[in-house]
């Protein structure tokens, strides 16, 4: 009885997960399948396979400077927010800092509040400076947005690291941008670089605040795939989702590569 | 009186409600191994911390080798540390720990090769260089924490408990070398334990640490021999602690009456008489003897023998119910379970009386 109980439970349970992978995973094959499809319009299964969809992706000015307005900008505020929320994350867990626990809580905001409440905080304050319509805006707008997970990641981070070896280093005669160089910096790199890629990620994937603030001139990919979804759309949707898709894979598979590489050398 | 390495002058530094170091007068002799002896809460921790920098006291002063050091940040001090988790660098190899403070101080790269060879040769590890500290031991990671503070010669070596995670057998070993290092290089060192048995083998001096507050500070023949409070004399060695009453006092040796009978006693401050006391012996200075000698003594029974090879351990229980422990060589008289009635006597030189 127990037995057939136990059977019984590991069929529900491979069931389930079957379910789980079937949805997480089909929308994402069906997708990439479609920007292989040789049809001018969305149809499952295609009728034939091409790449006139990848050919029209990187020949229409559209999307090629969607392409590099979104490098232009996810590159700097990814950079941005890793360098300020590290130094954040250092100064809050190691240092004195009064009302440390209040300024981690501000700093984690705008993940709190609704993407809709900052993009629209930002905008207001950004038609004051000049700023909407700019890449300097978007790259101000993302790393305020990217700053939290950074944070998060490093201070965890700071937290796990035995304090005591800073203390060491300075009783060895090193002052305090030395300790952190040599000492505290390469023991927190695979946090530091991991939060890098994942803002990077983040960066290029948002669209509300990127919405708000862009324009037609300066339009990174995700508004310019969600202006091409409102309007008639064809299979070049599916190729740059499949771009995507790639970018945040190889973006993963590095980021596990140096986890693991790291956690084989230091443990 | 030899130079003073360092000074600490009216040190006090409180955690909220706790007092951890109240008004420390601490002096340490250039080339001293001094030990801060005390159990956990003491405040010996503390006042290493504040030596070091680590911690800011309250209030009070530092001088280290004749100049003020309480503004100063721990890396302008001319210290080495070595801590109870050896606080290795774990992404540098053995080298690369023991060249850091030498980096820090912009030596040569030869000079720096040369003395890290030295200072490994030192701590008995050569050709551990290009090891990881998770390669090695924990004895051998502590050796390379040693290295690594004194490679510099630092003017005070702190340890903090260094040997406080590793097996006695470890430790042992480590005590001795940690000696010869300190006798080979005649550096100073200020040492925190709990161990009474490690400050006793290894300190110059001790300043036994209770409450936030320095107890007595003497060598250990001093604080073993010559207790100056109750405290010392019950945390340092095996001690039997004996209550009575004063009876009359003179010439700092007082006359204590106690249910098992009256014993004297020297006095480390004037009581008097009439006051409750207690009065600590070491085991091996109690006598045992089959018969009254001048009308003082403590009478009892043996209730135990342990034959320790080149000792006997007597357990006698006193006839108020008080147990003592007496300690006599093998060529001594021997006693017998069955003896019905013995008495303890003490010379008045080795019994000390404490207000109770």
């Amino acid at each position: 009885m127990s037995n057939d109980g136990m059977t019984s439970w590991r069929i529900v349970r491979g069931g389930l997960c079957l379910l789980v992978a079937v949805f997480l995973l089909a929308p994402l094959v069906v997708v990439v399948i479609i920007s292989f499809s040789s049809a001018p319009f969305l149809q499952f299964p295609p009728p034939g396979l091409s790449l006139r969809w990848y050919m029209q992706l990187f020949s229409t000015p559209a999307w090629t400077n969607a392409l590099v307005v979104s490098v232009e900008m996810l590159v700097p505020s990814s950079i941005l927010a890793t360098l300020m929320g590290t130094a954040a994350a250092y100064a809050l867990v190691r240092g004195r800092v009064p009302g440390a626990t209040f300024i981690m809580a501000c700093l984690m905001l705008p993940i709190v509040v609704p993407g809709m409440i900052t993009a629209a905080a930002l905008f207001g304050v950004y038609r004051g400076l000049g700023l909407n319509g700019t890449l300097t805006g978007l790259v101000i707008g993302h790393t305020v947005l990217n700053l939290p997970y950074v944070v998060a990641t490093v201070s965890s981070a700071l937290r796990v690291q035995d304090a005591r070896l800073e203390q060491a280093a300075s009783t060895l005669g090193a002052p305090p941008w030395a300790t952190f160089r040599r000492i505290t910096l390469p023991l927190i790199l695979p946090a530091v670089l991991s939060s890098l890629l994942v803002a990077m990620i983040l960066s290029f994937d948002e669209l509300i605040v990127s919405l708000f603030v862009s324009s037609a001139r300066v339009r990174p990919v995700a508004v310019q795939m969600w202006s091409n979804l409102m309007g008639d759309f064809d299979p070049t949707i599916a190729a740059i989702a499949t771009v995507c898709f790639l970018f945040a894979l190889l973006v993963l598979v590095a980021d596990l590569a140096l986890r693991g590489g790291r956690s084989r050398r230091l443990t | 009186m030899e130079k003073a390495v360092l000074q600490l002058a009216g040190v006090r530094k409180r955690y909220d409600s706790l007092v951890a170091v109240d008004d420390l007068h601490l002096s340490l002799r250039t080339g001293e191994f001094l030990t801060l002896l005390g159990p956990s809460g003491s405040g010996k921790t503390t006042t290493l911390m504040i030596v070091a920098g680590l911690q800011e006291p309250d209030a009070g002063t530092i001088t280290l080798n004749g100049a003020s050091v309480a503004r100063q940040p721990p890396y302008r001090r001319d210290i080495g540390m070595v801590f109870q988790s050896y606080a290795l660098f774990p992404h540098m190899t053995v080298r690369r720990n023991v060249a850091f403070p030498l980096e820090m101080r912009g030596l040569g790269k030869a000079e720096i090769a040369r003395l890290v060879d030295e200072a490994l040769e030192l701590v008995k590890l050569p050709g551990h260089g290009d090891r990881l500290p998770r390669q090695l031991s924990g004895g051998q990671q502590q050796r390379v924490a040693l290295a690594r503070a004194m490679v510099y010669r630092p003017a005070l070596l702190l340890m903090d408990e260094p040997l406080g995670a590793l097996d006695r057998k470890l430790r042992e070993q480590l005590q001795l070398e940690i000696k010869r290092v300190h006798r080979e290089r005649g550096i100073s060192v200020l040492y925190v334990t709990h161990d009474q048995e490690e400050a006793l083998t290894m300190s110059d001096r001790i300043a036994v640490f209770n409450h936030g507050r320095i107890e007595q500070i003497g060598t250990p023949e001093e604080l073993y021999d010559a207790p100056a409070t109750r405290f010392v004399a019950a945390f340092i060695g095996d001690t039997n602690l004996l209550s009575g009453r004063a009876l009359a006092v003179s010439d700092g040796i007082c006359e204590i009456e106690t249910p098992a009978g009256r014993i004297r006693a020297s006095l480390r401050q004037p009581i008097a008489a009439g006051t409750p006391v207690t009065v600590a012996i070491r085991p091996e200075r109690l006598v045992l003897t089959s018969l009254q000698d001048g009308g003082t003594g403590l009478r009892g029974s043996i209730t135990d023998i342990i034959f320790l090879g080149t000792a006997r351990k007597y357990v006698v229980r006193l006839v108020d119910g008080t147990e003592c422990v007496v300690l006599r060589q093998i060529s001594d008289p021997a006693f017998d379970l069955g003896d019905a009635t013995v008495w303890l006597s003490c010379p008045a030189a080795h019994a000390t009386a404490f207000q109770a």
